[in-house]
């Protein structure tokens, strides 16, 4: 065996385990994209697939309860409602009304446990709406003297 | 008046850029002295133009001329100075001017310095040059215009997007960034122009190592800088999530890196001259993709990004520059048959290709990982992506692969390794590497790619340690010089070859900070009252306080956090909320407590409206800054690779042919 063809069977063998290891990395990290209505539709039956899914945080379906940490809401993509549980705090870009895509499984059919919620984020502004409180007269009850800053 | 004058700006610096590689490149082929000067001219008068456009710009929005759209949109009359004056990288517009700028710039730089050495190839490389001008100028003269002007003009503008103000960084970081694209450029042009005009020896390698050297120098920075932003700014507690905008860049880094290396091949042995130039070909259209990518919107992205129109324009650019750069390729490829031969399979030339074989599998499956939901969709219909896990699976073991042979490389020899040469050189790195995983076995390291990670690093820092302290050794025996001097004169000697070694030891701070970072972190989320605490790793962190008040252009709440390690207090630690007016969401700002040994990040999640108690969560990642140290000796390494030298420029490839003896001990 020639030196070049020593070498080319090298390469290909590296190639070779190159392409296995994406194979591989791809059926096991692979995610689905799915909607809240297809998700119904698969049911108990998707128990074992990662998804991301994605949809509109239902107005008034926000719960969080900081002394354990949950967050539960539900998503919908106008047809069907998802209800999603998530332990940790929401992202600073996550309300009600909003696009969230979330990201975990579908535990008995009924349930979506989230390992991390990603929140729709555009570098585009809306001014602020008519009608919408702003932060600071949310937050007046913290506020305090100037000199008590730091 | 700023925005006419703008326009006309950009406008007339396309029509000279397109003037100038038009006839830099006629004036080459007709062998007309008097058109290539003019060409070159071109290349000052856009420089001249891109900078009155830049300190146009930079006057519009300093001076709040709320007339132009882009100052509108990107400053307020509540912004601070400094992010008013980066306001410029902060959105589309703005960062196309920025990048036409440097690429003005360091056409100029080339046309100056390679001008004299290069007659026959610089027209070709200028009228590259100018043709890729030309396409940002279009951006910027039509579709993507930083000069628009608005009727009537808001009384007050909307100001940097708050996540583009929140840190210092943003002020280096994107130009870094793009100074590593943009720099690709000239290495692109000059291989162009050897394909134009066939003289396809080594004569153009050796003119592009520098600038590729300073291109990935800066490309190396700007990747660095983003993870440090990332991890200071968006308060996640990481600094890399293989996003598509971070992809984009590690792509060019990725195909650059094995040019650097592939290019000693040819200069040394003269073979792969077509792999050279297809590979230089692909960073440049990499850097390219990138900005398609992160510009375009076809993919979701955490990084907050305009879509627009102009991604269709990036692909078609992207189209041409590989449909004629292959096609040069194809077309000259009778020019192209190795010279040289490989003597053995145990030699650098054979540690370098498996280099460059791994360096595009990574680069590849970062590809194919980034594109995945697109290819799903287009071909099984289903849109599936792959995030976080198909990375790391499938990148990790071939990084571990670079550690080694980057270990190596530098020290097997050209050729074919004697049996000795290997012993000489690898055992007792080898023996420090064993050494060193017992040690971090000890220490709680658990896991193979975590061990092999240690003590591969190891491994690769004590070989180059080996090589500095033998030739410091060398050198003292024969002239009896001071430990510095001799170290300084070392490295002077033979700049690239201890330049890389300098990079090789900065990569092994990187591995270790990453994996040490991962394998050891540490987190927990909490609501406390105040006056509570909680405990993680060595840490108390006790709530002390909620405070919130109006800035002139956000509203701040920021709590208090006392840290105590073994009832001693080491710190106070302050994340907060920033909330702007044009955002309804609340920005997070994080607090970090950084020392070598590992660090305390505290982010504020949420916290209740009368104050009485807050949602904190706490992360402990030890050695991220070496993360940071390792990018820092990286760039100094090449840094001290493209160092001039002294003596006479002309007689370098000569010298240090003889200077790139390997392994020497």
């Amino acid at each position: 065996m020639t030196k070049k063809s020593k070498l080319l069977l090298g390469a290909i063998i590296v190639a070779a385990a190159l392409g296995y290891l994406i194979y591989g990395g791809i059926r096991e990290a692979a995610v689905y994209y799915i909607t809240p209505t297809e998700l119904k539709e698969k049911g108990a039956s998707a128990a074992d697939q990662s998804f991301r899914l994605g949809g509109m945080v239902v107005p008034g379906s926000l719960e969080w309860e900081p002394q354990t940490i949950q967050l539960t809401f539900r998503l919908t993509d106008g047809k069907q409602e998802i209800a999603v549980r998530h332990t940790g705090s929401p992202p600073d870009l996550f309300k009600e009304g909003a696009g969230a895509i979330v990201e975990g499984r579908y535990a008995n059919g009924n349930l979506f446990v989230a390992n991390t919620i990603l929140a729709k984020h555009s570098e585009e502004y809306r001014p602020p709406q008519a009608g919408q409180a702003q932060a600071k007269d949310m937050y007046r009850t913290l506020m305090k003297p100037p000199e008590e800053r730091r | 008046m700023i925005s006419t004058l703008g326009r006309f700006t950009m406008a007339l610096a396309l029509g000279i850029a397109l003037y100038g590689a038009i006839v830099s490149i006629l004036g080459a082929r007709r062998r007309k002295p008097a058109l290539i000067e003019s060409g070159r001219g071109a290349v000052f008068a856009v420089f001249g133009l891109a900078t009155f456009a830049v300190l146009l710009m930079e006057a519009a929005l300093v001076g709040r001329d709320f007339s132009i759209q882009y100052v509108a949109r990107n400053a307020s009359l509540g912004t601070p100075l400094l992010y008013t004056v980066i306001a410029m990288w902060g959105a589309l517009e703005g960062s196309i001017l920025l990048w036409i700028w440097i690429l003005a710039f360091m056409s100029l730089l080339a046309v100056v310095i390679e001008g004299k050495r290069n007659r026959e190839a610089m027209p070709y490389a200028t009228g590259v040059l100018l043709s890729i001008s030309a396409f940002f100028l279009f951006l910027a003269a039509f579709p993507a215009n930083p000069f628009t002007a608005i009727f009537p003009p808001p009384a007050d503008g909307r100001g940097p997007n708050p996540l583009l103000q929140n840190h210092p960084l943003m002020a280096i970081h994107p130009p870094c960034l793009y100074a590593g694209y943009v720099g690709w450029s000239v290495p692109y042009a000059f291989a162009m122009a050897a394909l134009m005009t066939g003289r396809l020896g080594e004569e153009w390698i050796r003119t592009v190592r520098r600038w590729s050297i300073v291109a990935w120098g800066f490309l190396t920075v700007g990747v660095i800088l983003g993870g440090w932003w990332s991890y200071e700014v968006l308060g996640w507690g990481g600094y890399w999530a293989w996003d598509p905008v971070e992809n984009a860049s590690l792509l060019p880094w990725l195909t650059g890196t094995a040019f650097l290396h592939s290019i000693m091949i040819q200069e040394r042995r003269k073979m792969l001259k077509v792999w050279n130039l297809a590979l230089i070909i692909t960073t440049f259209a990499l850097t390219i993709f990138g900005t398609f990518l992160t510009r375009s919107g076809i993919l979701s992205s955490v990084h907050a990004f305009s879509e627009s129109t102009i991604g269709p324009l990036f692909l078609a650019f992207i189209g041409v520059i590989l449909l004629v750069s292959f096609g040069f390729l194809v077309y000259r490829s009778d020019g192209l048959k190795a010279e040289g031969d490989l003597d053995s399979l145990v030699s650098r030339e054979t540690a370098f290709l498996m280099n460059n074989l791994l360096l595009l599998g990574f680069a590849f499956a970062v590809l194919l990982g980034t594109l995945f939901p697109l290819i799903s969709e287009a071909v099984r219909g289903v849109k599936v992506s792959v995030g976080e896990p198909f990375f790391n699976k499938v990148n990790v073991p071939i990084g571990l692969v670079l550690i080694f042979l980057m270990a190596i490389g530098p020290l097997i020899a050209w050729r074919r390794a004697s049996l000795d040469s290997l012993r000489r050189n690898f055992s007792l790195p080898l023996l420090l590497a064993f050494l060193g995983t017992g040690v971090s076995s000890i220490l709680g390291v658990r896991g193979l790619y975590p061990l092999l990670a240690f003590s591969l690093a190891m491994f690769a820092a004590a070989t180059v340690i080996q090589e500095f302290a033998r030739g410091v050794r060398a050198r003292r025996q024969i002239s009896g010089e001071g430990y510095l001097t001799a170290l300084s004169n070392l490295t002077r000697r033979s700049r690239r070859r201890y330049g890389g070694l300098i990079v090789h030891l900065g990569v092994v701070l990187v591995v270790i900070g990453i994996t040490a970072s991962t394998v050891f972190r540490l987190e927990k989320e909490v609501s406390l009252k105040r006056g509570e605490s909680m405990h993680l790793g060595r840490y108390q962190v006790r709530f002390d306080d909620l405070t919130a008040w109006q800035e002139a252009h956000r509203f701040v709440v920021q709590g208090t956090f006392t840290v105590l390690n073994a009832n001693r207090q080491v710190a106070e630690m302050r994340p907060s909320k920033r909330f702007y007016p044009s955002e309804q969401q609340p920005i997070g700002t994080v607090d970090v407590r950084s020392t070598p040994r590992e660090d305390l990040y505290l982010i504020l999640s949420s916290f209740t409206q009368d104050g009485a108690s807050a949602t904190l969560k706490v992360l402990i990642r030890p050695l991220v800054m070496w993360i940071w140290i390792g990018g820092a000796v990286m760039a100094l390494g090449a840094l001290v690779a493209i160092w001039p030298d002294r003596r006479v420029l002309a007689a370098e490839p000569v010298k240090e042919r003889v200077a790139w003896q390997p392994g020497r001990s």
